[in-house]
């Protein structure tokens, strides 16, 4: 069909670690990102702020989030929390006159000292309890941002970001809002998509696959460990300022607790562990899913003429929500990235299937 | 230091640390049986209180009826959740199994909100709010007749693991495939724990839907049966009970002492910190099994 192999032929080592081997694939990313550098005009005004942006900016924290939990193997529970220092850290910053780009950097740097911390879980306990423990260090950043008024002003304080100013330029406007996001997504984007082809993405993921073995073939799973936790940290911290400067617009604690955690987690499991594709489907699948059918029921109840109270209605997206997750992990563990590549493998060699080993 | 208020906030503690260990006791029976960390014990104490109250106002039963019909239903519930998910996860990696339980989590709890809204409850069970004189020490009348309880179900429990099926359950635990091949039914098994631990959920929930009344928060006592069920170790059964009466006086005295200090809401804190500093220093627990990992 349209993803052709035949006709391709190395000539030379680097051409076998192109990052895009295949014309269909090329051409795709190159239509798809025309299409994101036009998308303001496409797309009406609303759905630029109300869904773009956001979705955008919370594919790169899944991406940061996978690359601790696909690529490490590590689990994270408390990465709402990372995202929070970054968010708290930069406004705090751009307050006592850093510039912004700087502040975003000190962001991420502020995150990922304390991801260290987080990691130094990690060095020495795994799977379960390694979960545990960064759950409970997830309830301690809770309560942290939400007591010392220092850092956010108390609990029913909401702290203000001021516009992002690029290069001295203060950017208002939800355009220029959506190409930070678009600018901060696709960075990250392109640092996963290398990480693959570096020997820090292989160790990576030999340290995921049995870190003893790591250990044997001379991968040190100790510092690889701390890197990946340090990395996934810069990436969630700057994430979580770009969202409170490009789409919030302001900080409060609520927006980094626990369920705020857990709803990365499901975007990741959602998306596929270790799926870069997968990450922007699972991101856009958790975003706008539960929305959407909740609307479809109601509509469906209206038909069918019952009645369903406001309280039913406004608990409905998190019984799609859960069901969306236990839905995934029986169906297609995977998840969407899983599927992309199923349907992606079929049509390689469509009609001619009976050749697929 | 005033020796009154610390031994009236020591001895409430425990009892209230004796209620919170019923919810470690669910988590440690699953775990037990499946190794499998169940994190939604919480919504599920959450949902065997709302189905008392649910049965109690559809059939217009008394609550000493409405309970053991409670218990009835959860029981098979506990069953069919173990049926529909947690098998077919059977040998997956730890994260997918840990997301199914969060998934559940989600899903059970905004399910009882949907359909029995947001809005707190009562769940009077008769015991009155005056509290107990011994001494000059004030004791909660509730924590006490909870405590009794939780107390006498680890003794059930404790019997049931002396029966034939709970003899069953402990060659599962020790080994899948050994029990398998002398004639166990592993699956039942589980299935069988996942229902104990359902009813010992709706138990929870009716003590502390009697304590603080029956919402969403009922959920939020997992992450105390979890810190529980770590610190006695996750398959000990007796380490729940000594390991429940340990957070619950360490959390009472902290928050006693610590809330003047550092503002209200030092209790979580507390208890996270309890679970970091287990996991950290002896994360197999007080009593749990230390395994030794093959490479």
């Amino acid at each position: 069909m349209f993803y052709r192999q035949a006709g391709i032929s190395y000539s030379s080592y680097p051409q076998t670690r192109a990052l895009f081997s295949l014309a269909a694939d090329r051409r795709a990313v190159a239509i798809l990102f025309v299409i994101a550098l036009v998308a303001p005009l496409l797309f009406g005004p609303g759905t630029v702020s109300a869904v773009l942006t956001p979705w955008l900016i919370w594919t790169s924290a899944v991406l940061g989030l996978n690359l601790i939990l696909g690529w490490a193997g590590q689990f994270h529970f408390g990465y709402a929390a990372i995202m929070g220092i970054g968010a708290y850290a930069a406004i705090h910053g751009t307050r006592h006159g850093l510039p912004w780009e700087m502040a975003m950097i000190a962001g991420g740097l502020c995150a990922t000292v304390i991801g260290c911390v987080f990691a130094f879980a990690a060095l020495r306990v795994k799977g379960l309890y390694l979960a545990l423990s960064t759950l409970a260090l997830q309830f301690a950043m809770d309560w942290v941002l939400s007591h010392v008024p220092a850092i956010t002003g108390g609990t029913q304080v909401t702290l203000q970001a001021p516009p992002p100013a690029v290069l001295g330029q203060v950017l208002g406007g939800e355009t220029s809002l959506y190409y930070i996001a678009l600018a901060w997504c696709l960075l990250v984007t392109v640092f996963m998509l290398n990480l693959k082809r570096t020997p820090l993405g292989r160790a990576l993921v030999a340290v995921r696959e049995k870190d003893y073995a790591a250990a044997v073939i001379g991968v040190n799973s100790f510092r690889y460990k701390l890197v990946a936790f340090a990395t996934s940290s810069f990436i969630g911290g700057v994430s979580g300022a770009v969202i409170v400067f490009a789409y919030y617009g302001a900080a409060t604690p609520e927006q980094f607790a626990i369920n705020v955690s857990i709803e990365l987690l499901a975007m990741v499991i959602i998306g596929g562990l270790g799926s870069i594709i997968g990450s922007y489907m699972g991101a856009a699948f958790v975003l706008l899913v539960p929305g959407e059918m909740n609307q479809l029921i109601a509509w469906l109840a209206e038909m069918a003429g019952a009645r369903l109270s406001v309280e039913t209605l406004a608990h409905i997206p998190h019984v799609i929500y859960g069901a969306l997750i236990i839905g995934f992990l029986l169906v297609e563990p995977l998840g969407l990235g899983r599927m992309y590549q199923n349907v992606r493998n079929y049509l390689m060699v469509w009609p001619y299937g009976h050749l697929h080993k | 230091m005033d020796f009154v208020l610390f031994a009236e906030l020591s001895i409430n503690g425990a009892f209230s640390g004796l209620m919170y260990s019923l919810i470690a006791l669910g988590i440690v029976i699953i775990y037990k049986s499946s190794s499998v960390p169940n994190l939604a014990q919480g919504a599920m104490t959450m949902l065997g209180a709302y189905m008392v109250l649910a049965i109690a106002a559809s059939t217009g039963a008394p609550l000493w009826l409405a309970v053991p019909l409670a218990m009835v239903v959860m029981f098979s519930t506990g069953m069919a959740i173990e049926r529909l998910s947690l098998r077919r996860l059977a040998g997956q990696p730890i994260v997918m199994i840990l997301m199914m339980t969060l998934g559940l989590e989600i899903f059970i709890r905004a399910l009882a909100m949907a359909i029995w809204g947001a809005a707190p409850r009562r769940l009077p069970i008769g015991i009155s709010d005056d509290p107990l004189f011994l001494g000059p020490i004030l004791l909660n009348q509730a924590f006490i007749v909870g405590a009794a309880i939780a107390v006498a179900l680890f003794a059930v429990t404790a019997l049931f693991f002396r029966t034939r099926r709970g003899i069953m359950l402990r060659a599962i635990s020790d080994d899948y495939t050994a029990s398998w091949s002398v004639g166990i039914s592993v699956e039942r098994g589980i299935a069988l724990s996942w229902a104990l631990s359902s009813v010992i959920a709706t138990v929870a929930g009716v003590l502390w839907g009697a304590v603080q009344g029956v919402d969403q928060s009922l959920a939020l006592l997992l992450l105390k049966g979890v810190t529980i069920a770590v610190l006695g170790g996750l398959d000990s059964i007796g380490g729940a009970i000594l390991a429940g009466i340990l957070l619950g006086i360490f959390e009472a005295i902290a928050s006693g002492f610590l809330d003047p200090v550092i503002g209200a809401g030092s209790r979580d804190l507390v208890v996270a910190a309890t679970l970091i500093a287990t996991i950290m220093i002896r994360p197999h627990g007080l009593f749990g099994r230390h395994d030794i990992e093959r490479i």
